[in-house]
């Protein structure tokens, strides 16, 4: 039995569970492998020992700990916005993750305008951290609200920019059809097969950085700022509604991995092994995951290592560098479309 | 018009009028107050700042001690001298040693005793490397503090080195409480010295470290480059010692310019400044006083001179009438003891200048005008530590 026998309803239960089911998976990984094993070695000590061998069931005590949590909102807070801002920011991290292609006939929604859609949905969180930083009737979450309602607009200019000389190259907003674009696409006019982050290596490399602020983590980590603001829009959550920060921060930093894979790296695609079936799907998931990874752990590396920027430097590094260095590469990515085809 | 009112109305229309007060404060004023602790990650203990904010710039900013106010100077007017050592310990207590030995050689000047030459020396070993613990741990947090969560790992990490040594040596890590009165508690435990030579290359090796992962990181540069300048009038005004008046340009360091009875005449190293005065230049020298230090206690060990630690003292320590005033160059900055002594067992009075005290006080003018992200850089870079402030 297919997926396309099932009738609509079912299918789109079915999509609805998987994304449910994929997105504390994907968030759960990250955390585990980055912030806590791969941070830990990075900084010379062990990270989390005891749960499990090499303390690999620690995120199941903290998830417990995080459910047992009493919810705590403050007395001025405004509380029916305060427990719907952490929704939000998941909600957009839930949608992000349908428009992903896990494989050759495997994806949430093969939308036409599926690179726009996920764009969009990312940015929605906005919305929600603000609300948090507004509804905590505290200083220093409204300056972490400000703050990342700030760096998110101005993020999100370089992080589009850059997509856009991806999808001059495509022709195609739909990630499916920018992934066999890939397939097809043959740098200089020679035989090499070669995905989009080496003609598109500028685009790469804006996106990456754009990602890592839209995440906010360091050096793009002022709407948090521990050692300024405590802990910016999030201070004054608990238990569940603080999860949900945390899953639409971490389950975000893998959706936007994954796109970014899927953009510069081609996906699921691997040059020379083309398996079809339910088997290529799986292996496109197999190596759509390693790609995903990869990315996710420079991500990370560059956050463990680097202090992070002040607020103006931010804004200023997003409009003066970034912004003139994508409209560049868009320029110049429109005429060699046109010279070289 | 004479109107009853029962007690319960009076307070809930005081109440009233003070909700309403509170409002209109919110509304009116410029700007608003935030309060920067006690409670917050970024002052490493309670340490009050109230800073009054327009969006993110600083208005004024005002610090607010005593929330650790343990009450040392008073609690050594009914304690004996030997007992005083346990409770300077707490003071500066990432350099602890460092207290100790300003108190021991004030009461010694007062008793006219002297310890002997190698008591002398390993006093100076351990201050050294009292200051190298503690700074290692300054060079690694000012990272945390702009962001960089990594280089304070390493900086617990090779500080473990150093602390291992002072506790094989005295028996605490943190708090050795292992100097006397003419003279130190025991000698040097066998196989000290050549253990104490790995660390300090360890040592430099972590300087090394920190200079190319941290201070050479151009986002760094950035957010510690003319951020909190201090000219050297101001810094000599409200009173800054140690590195923050180093970094300022004033050539200034009690190791160097005073004489001590602690050998740091017999060793050549050199005291280092910076032109510029900004966070930059404070983390600058404190990292070259580091390797300075690393110095200093190698050309000790090499020189240490052989014989007994302990001079000849009463039994029961009973200090003549007088006043007396020691102070050294500390990790932090001058630190001094004025021990006024009427002949008991203990002090009559004892003042015990911290310099984190007065370097905290630059605050209010260093702070206004400069953003909320490098409020936090200009504390940590000015690094004080809240039992040296509090006492």
């Amino acid at each position: 039995m297919t997926l396309a026998t099932v009738p609509y309803w079912g299918q789109t239960l079915i999509k609805v569970l998987l994304v449910l089911i994929a997105v504390p998976t994907a968030t759960a990984l990250i955390v585990q492998t980055f912030l806590f094993k791969v941070m830990a070695h990075m900084q010379s000590r062990l990270g989390p020992m005891e749960a499990g061998p090499h303390g690999s069931l620690q995120l199941m005590a903290d998830g417990g700990k995080f459910l047992q949590k009493e919810l705590i909102a403050p007395a001025r807070a405004d509380k029916k916005v305060f427990v719907l801002a952490p929704v939000i920011v998941l909600i957009s991290t839930f949608m992000l993750y349908v428009v992903i292609p896990i494989g050759p006939g495997a994806i949430g929604e093969d939308l036409d305008t599926g690179i726009f859609f996920a764009l969009a949905v990312s940015s929605l969180s906005v919305i929600g951290i603000l609300a948090a930083g507004w509804a905590s009737a505290n200083k220093f979450s409204l300056i972490g609200g400000l703050r990342a309602a700030g760096q998110l607009i101005a993020y999100e200019l370089p992080l589009v920019l850059a997509v856009v000389g991806v999808v001059m190259m495509a022709g195609t907003l739909s990630l499916q059809g920018i992934i066999h674009a890939q397939t097809h696409f043959h740098l200089f006019g020679t035989d090499l097969v070669a995905p989009f982050a080496l003609p598109q290596f500028v685009g790469f490399v804006l996106f990456l950085i754009a990602a890592q602020a839209e995440l906010t983590q360091t050096p793009f980590d002022m709407p948090i700022a521990e050692s300024e603001l405590v802990a910016g829009y999030q201070t004054e959550y608990s238990g569940l509604l603080f999860l949900f920060f945390y899953i639409g921060e971490f389950g975000t930093a893998f959706g936007l991995s994954a796109i970014a894979a899927t953009l510069f790296l081609g996906g699921w695609w691997v040059p020379f092994y083309h398996p079809t079936g339910l088997w290529g799907d799986l292996f496109g998931f197999g190596v759509l995951f390693a790609k995903t990874m990869g990315i996710a752990f420079l991500i990370f590396w560059i956050r463990f290592t680097y202090p992070r920027f002040r607020e103006d430097q931010l804004q200023a590094f997003a409009w003066k560098v970034l912004i003139p260095v994508a409209l560049v590469n868009v320029l110049a990515t429109a005429v060699f479309k046109v010279v070289i085809g | 018009m004479a109107v009853n009112v029962t007690d319960r109305q009076r307070s809930a229309y005081i109440a009233a009028q003070a909700a309403d007060a509170r409002v209109n404060v919110e509304l009116e004023a410029e700007g608003m107050t935030l309060n920067i602790g006690p409670q917050h990650p970024a002052t490493h203990g309670t340490l009050r700042i109230v800073v009054r904010l327009d969006g993110e710039q600083v208005l004024w900013a005002e610090p607010v001690a005593g929330y650790m106010h343990r009450g040392y100077e008073k609690l050594t007017e009914v304690r004996t001298y030997p007992q005083i050592t346990t409770l300077v310990n707490r003071i500066d207590w990432l350099g602890s040693f460092c207290n100790e030995v300003p108190f021991i050689l004030a009461a010694e000047k007062l008793m006219d005793v002297e310890a002997p030459p190698r008591a002398q020396w390993i006093r100076c070993i351990l201050f050294e490397l009292g200051r190298i613990a503690n700074l290692i741990l300054f060079l690694g947090d000012m990272g945390v503090q702009l962001g960089a969560l990594t280089p304070v790992f390493f900086a617990f990490r090779d500080r473990e080195h150093v602390l291992n040594l002072i506790e094989s040596a005295t028996g605490g890590r943190f708090h050795p409480n292992f100097d006397r009165i003419g003279g130190l508690k025991e000698d040097f435990p066998k196989g000290w010295i050549d253990e104490t030579k790995g660390v300090l290359k360890k040592v430099v090796g972590f300087c090394d470290e920190i200079e190319t992962l941290l201070m050479g990181n151009e986002i760094f540069e950035r957010r510690t480059r003319g951020i909190g300048v201090i000219p050297p009038h101001v810094a000599m005004e409200y009173g800054l010692s140690g590195a923050n008046a180093r970094a300022s340009g004033i050539d200034f360091d009690l190791r160097r310019d005073e004489a001590s009875p602690l050998p740091w005449d017999k060793c050549d190293f050199k005291v280092w400044t910076h032109p510029d005065g900004d966070s930059f230049a404070r983390y600058w020298v404190r990292l070259q006083e580091v390797r300075e230090s690393a110095k200093i206690v190698r050309q000790l060990l090499e020189g240490i001179p052989s014989g007994a630690i302990q001079a000849k003292v009463p039994r029961i320590i009973k200090v003549p009438a007088g006043e007396a005033w020691v102070h050294t160059e500390n990790p932090l900055g001058e630190m001094g003891y004025y021990v006024v002594s009427q002949g008991g067992l203990g002090p009559f009075r004892c003042k015990i200048r911290t310099p984190s005290f007065s370097n905290v006080s630059i605050t209010p003018w260093l702070l206004r005008g400069v953003f909320v992200p490098d409020v936090i850089t200009i504390l940590a870079s000015l690094y004080f530590i809240l039992g040296d402030i509090d006492r």
